[in-house]
């Protein structure tokens, strides 16, 4: 959203329980498109650290190449940013973790720098069940080369320029819950209501928490034909079912309504439909959850919410067996053994 | 003719059948007997039942470069008769198991056979497979020790500590010893004319492999994160690591790592970590070999513009492509230098031994924090996997880390003005932040896209200029950093010089003394890092003509001097050895005589 921002800050705006205001929670000025779903993605993640009451500058913000990687700057200016390479976000959030394991990483990705670029590290970031939440902002196209399809737009979808797709969408939330992924979510870039708590719940899971956003490109893939155009949905959002949020070391309950369905009317008269999971759900059966998404996928719905959970998850340090103090904080005397050591080693190599 | 401490043995053995403990029995022995040896493992890129070859250098005089020509062959391995009989110098030996007899091909007048039925000799004594192809290792090196006058003690206390634990192993193995040493008694002259004699020529030196002593160089230097992908020759190097990590670096009180290793999907993974874990201030490191730094130059030109710590080991093999995984080669000088597109420039160290490996991947991750650009190590497969004999190892207790311009909580709060990209003190320089240090100040968002100094997203074309200039400048100072060459003469004796780096040194210093002996005077240097310092420059513009030894075709480190130091090329004639083996001296002195402008 390109506007100018206002200076001014009202003295009484609502502070959260570390005395800090939204405000504190924002970045620079964004320069996506106006109307831009990723700029909702950001603001969802200003409200979800600020109600978490999170201090910024114990986040570290990781991102790779597009669109959507550009955003970090955009929120929680306090915290810093990596703006890496294409497909490349998880292995530096890996790495930065390993190196500090007491900060809380938000990965932020599209849907090129994961699904095409970025598949590999992906994957294994995944399997290893790295303690970061990684969001994809996903508009199943490539917005700063100018809309070409990405590999999550759905088979049939027609592009800006008439083009149909004839290749297979990549599922990712069905490929992060077949990994091993412990917490899978899926929301609408406009439906504020559900992703604030769905980011919360994310960031407050210890291990791989993600979150599949849908955020259409509105420059590029937001005609007639789309599959993830999205107009409709941002005027709407306020009415999409709502997800309980406990705060960090609570039990996380879901209230998934599985009644409701939403239709989406898009500009062209089109619909997208926004279902609940079905009745057969269960956040912690992943069987129960495949056959929901593949229902959803025969009926081209898209299911929303908290899709998956494992609470039982083990994240990476843990598996590792690395000690608790971050590792960017030993010094000489728990790193180096010294010459002794190394005289011992000596007398064993003659 | 009698050689005393001053010969050639060669093993040729098939891959997977536990030939190397027992060569590197041997080989160790005679270092124990205080000589000087020099062992290079020349193997396929086979686990299992290929020709491998095992060859031992004995040298009085403590060359430890490789020679050409095979004095003793210890021929195990049909399958390489042909080839094996053929490497025999003229007068030497040919060792074969004579369980069955030798094909009338592989006779030649000129070498002398030694038939030993091997297997035969184990089919007798043992009946479980694997102890008669395990055993059979033994007895050769029994009879060899009997041959060349070794002393079986020696091998004995060697067992001792090779079972330390497993006492119960050590009779066996002195059995099968003996089996071949008796062996030898009843059915040759001995000793042989080449044989070794004691002497107390290696005092505290140690035999190591490069690769060990740049994992354990690691361990000393503070690396907590290792990230790599598994890639021959430098898998070894990450072992060691692991292997010194779990001994030295577990919390006795705990029980926790205070490190953490992990095996990426590939080398963009591997590179990726190491450079999040630095980014947050963690010392970390990848090593790789050629197609692993093709692979991670991406994150190379990312390390470079966002001034970004990164240790990298590179233990070079043949390229180009997969290459000759398991030969060696110094053949990524150039690719290294400049690796990833735009321009890029790296920080290159080049140590020749294991007791330079360890210091220089400690000093590493110094350099890299100070200078705030990648440091790659550059080794290769010979010093990585081969034993070395090598000056101990040591460390300063008083040592304190180098951790560069990191600036605390306190530090920032008293900056009025901070820029992550600001050249504060004029060496290029600036002054970095970690995640997580300071509530409102020092967050900025680090970025491959041009940047201003305070790291906002910029295309202005003087911006930009400004940046890359003072990132150049950073290479300036690197140069008072970094390790200066080595000069071998206090004050130049010719107008003839030589310039060489890690495994070429031991081949080029003993072919500059043959030289010497045959009268012609050559002075020597070697470099052992990038970017060049004015000493280099200094060396070559002092001599008429100075020759580049290097084990690669294209004579690429002559390049980079011709390149960075805008020498006339005329006067580097490249003298270059590319054919997987270690370069050796002869080859060197052929070619200085070949070209020698000047021959007194």
């Amino acid at each position: 959203m390109s506007y100018i921002k206002p200076k001014f800050a009202h003295p009484r705006l609502p502070q959260n329980e570390l005395g800090f205001t939204k405000k504190y929670y924002e970045g620079a000025l964004s320069t996506l498109c106006a109307g831009c779903g990723h700029d909702s993605i950001s603001a969802s993640i200003v409200d979800a650290c600020f109600e978490l009451n999170i201090e910024p500058h114990k986040v570290a913000k990781i991102s790779g190449i597009g669109c959507s990687s550009k955003t970090p700057a955009y929120y929680l200016s306090n915290s810093h940013g990596f703006n890496s390479v294409h497909g490349r976000m998880p292995s530096v959030a890996t790495g930065a973790n390993l190196g500090n394991r007491s900060l809380k990483y938000l990965g932020v990705s599209g849907d090129g720098d994961t699904a095409s670029i970025g598949m590999g590290q992906f994957v294994h970031a995944i399997r290893r069940n790295l303690n970061m939440t990684y969001i994809v902002m996903n508009n199943g196209c490539y917005g700063l080369t100018k809309g070409q399809d990405s590999a999550t737009a759905d088979h049939g979808s027609i592009s800006k320029s008439g083009k149909e797709n004839n290749f297979e969408g990549i599922d990712l939330c069905a490929l992060s819950i077949q990994l091993g992924a412990t917490f899978v979510a899926q929301s609408f870039s406009g439906d504020k209501k559900q992703l604030v708590p769905l980011i919360k719940a994310a960031l407050s899971h210890e291990g791989f928490s993600f979150i599949n956003v849908i955020s259409p490109c509105v420059t590029f893939n937001n005609n007639v034909g789309s599959t993830k155009s999205y107009d409709y949905v941002r005027e709407h959002s306020e009415t999409v079912s709502k997800l309980d949020f406990v705060p960090s070391h609570e039990e996380i309950k879901v209230d998934y309504d599985h009644s409701k369905m939403k239709l989406v009317e898009m500009h062209d008269g089109s619909t997208i439909k926004l279902q609940k999971v079905s009745p057969e759900w269960d956040p912690e059966d992943k069987l129960s959850i495949m056959t929901a998404l593949h229902n959803a996928h025969q009926s081209q719905e898209i299911l929303t919410g908290l899709l998956y959970l494992d609470n039982e998850s083990i994240e990476l340090n843990t598996l590792l067996n690395t000690t608790e103090t971050p590792l960017n904080q030993l010094h000489e005397k728990d790193l180096c053994p010294g010459n002794s050591v190394l005289e011992g080693i000596c007398e064993g190599l003659r | 003719m009698s050689k005393v401490n001053d010969f050639v043995v060669r093993f040729a053995n098939v891959n997977g059948t536990g030939s190397a403990s027992a060569n590197f029995l041997f080989a160790k022995a005679i270092f124990r007997m205080g000589i000087p040896i020099s062992a290079k493992n020349i193997f396929p890129s086979n686990i299992q039942g290929l020709p491998t070859w095992y060859e031992v250098r004995v040298s009085e005089k403590g060359y430890l470069g490789r020679k050409e020509g095979v004095d003793l062959m210890v021929a195990v391995n049909p399958q390489s008769f042909k080839q094996d009989v053929a490497s025999v110098k003229k007068g030497g030996y040919f060792l074969y198991d004579s369980t069955k007899p030798l094909h009338d091909e592989f006779i030649r007048e000129d070498i002398n056979y030694l038939a030993i039925p091997l297997m035969g000799i184990c089919n007798k004594e043992y009946t479980d497979a694997r102890q008669k192809q395990l055993f059979k290792n033994i007895v050769y090196v029994g009879a060899l020790a009997r041959l060349l006058d070794i002393n079986p003690r020696v091998i004995e206390g060697l067992f001792g500590d090779q079972f330390k634990g497993k006492e119960r192993l050590i009779e066996p193995n002195m059995k099968a010893l003996m089996l071949g040493f008796d062996y030898v008694k009843e059915h040759f002259q001995y000793p042989l004319d080449i044989r070794v004699e004691q002497r107390d020529l290696v005092k505290d030196s140690i035999l190591m492999d490069g690769n060990s002593a740049c994992g354990l160089g690691a361990v000393y230097g503070g690396a907590t994160v290792a990230t790599w992908y598994p890639i021959t020759p430098s898998t070894s190097l990450v072992n060691a690591f692991e292997k010194y990590c779990y001994k030295l670096r577990v919390d006795k009180e705990t029980g926790k790592n205070n490190f953490s290793i992990v095996q990426a999907e590939d080398e963009l993974a591997a590179v990726g970590m190491a450079l999040g874990a630095n980014w947050n201030g963690a010392r970390s490191f990848t090593a790789t070999s050629g197609p692993g730094i093709s692979l991670m130059s991406e994150f190379l030109g990312l390390a470079y513009y966002s001034e970004i710590p990164l240790v990298l080991a590179n233990v070079q093999r043949g390229g180009p492509s997969t290459g000759m995984p398991t030969r060696t080669q110094q053949s990524d000088i150039i690719l290294c230098a400049y690796a990833s597109h735009g321009d890029t420039k790296h920080v290159l160290l080049f140590p020749n031994d294991p007791k330079e490996c360890f210091n220089m991947m400690a000093d590493a991750f110094d350099l890299t924090e100070e200078l705030q650009t990648p440091v790659i190590l550059m080794t290769d497969l010979d010093l990585g996997m081969n034993d070395h004999m090598s000056p101990p190892l040591t460390w300063d207790n008083e040592r304190k880390y180098n951790r560069g311009k990191v600036l605390n909580a306190e530090q920032l709060s008293a900056l009025p003005d901070w820029g992550r990209y600001k050249d504060v003190d004029g060496d290029g320089i600036p002054y970095r932040t970690l995640p997580g240090t300071h509530p409102t100040k020092g967050s900025y968002f680090t970025r491959g896209s041009s940047h201003d100094e305070y790291a906002r997203y910029s295309e202005d074309s003087p911006t930009y200029v400004r940046v890359v200039d003072r990132i150049a400048k950073k290479f300036e100072t690197a140069k008072h950093l970094i390790h200066p060459p080595q000069f071998y003469q206090k004050q130049n004796m010719s107008e003839i010089g030589i310039i060489f780096f890690g495994t070429s040194t031991h081949a080029s210093l003993e072919a500059r003394d043959i030289m010497k002996e045959n009268g012609v005077t050559i002075d020597a240097m070697r470099l052992r890092a990038f970017p060049f310092n004015d000493d280099v420059k200094d060396f070559i513009e002092s001599h008429e003509q100075v020759f580049v030894i290097e084990q690669n075709k294209q004579g690429q480190m002559r390049s980079l001097l011709v390149n960075e130091l805008e020498i006339d090329p005329k006067k580097l004639p490249k003298i270059v050895n590319y054919d997987g083996m270690p370069i050796t001296a002869d080859f060197i002195c052929e070619r200085l005589n070949q070209d020698l402008l000047i021959t007194a």
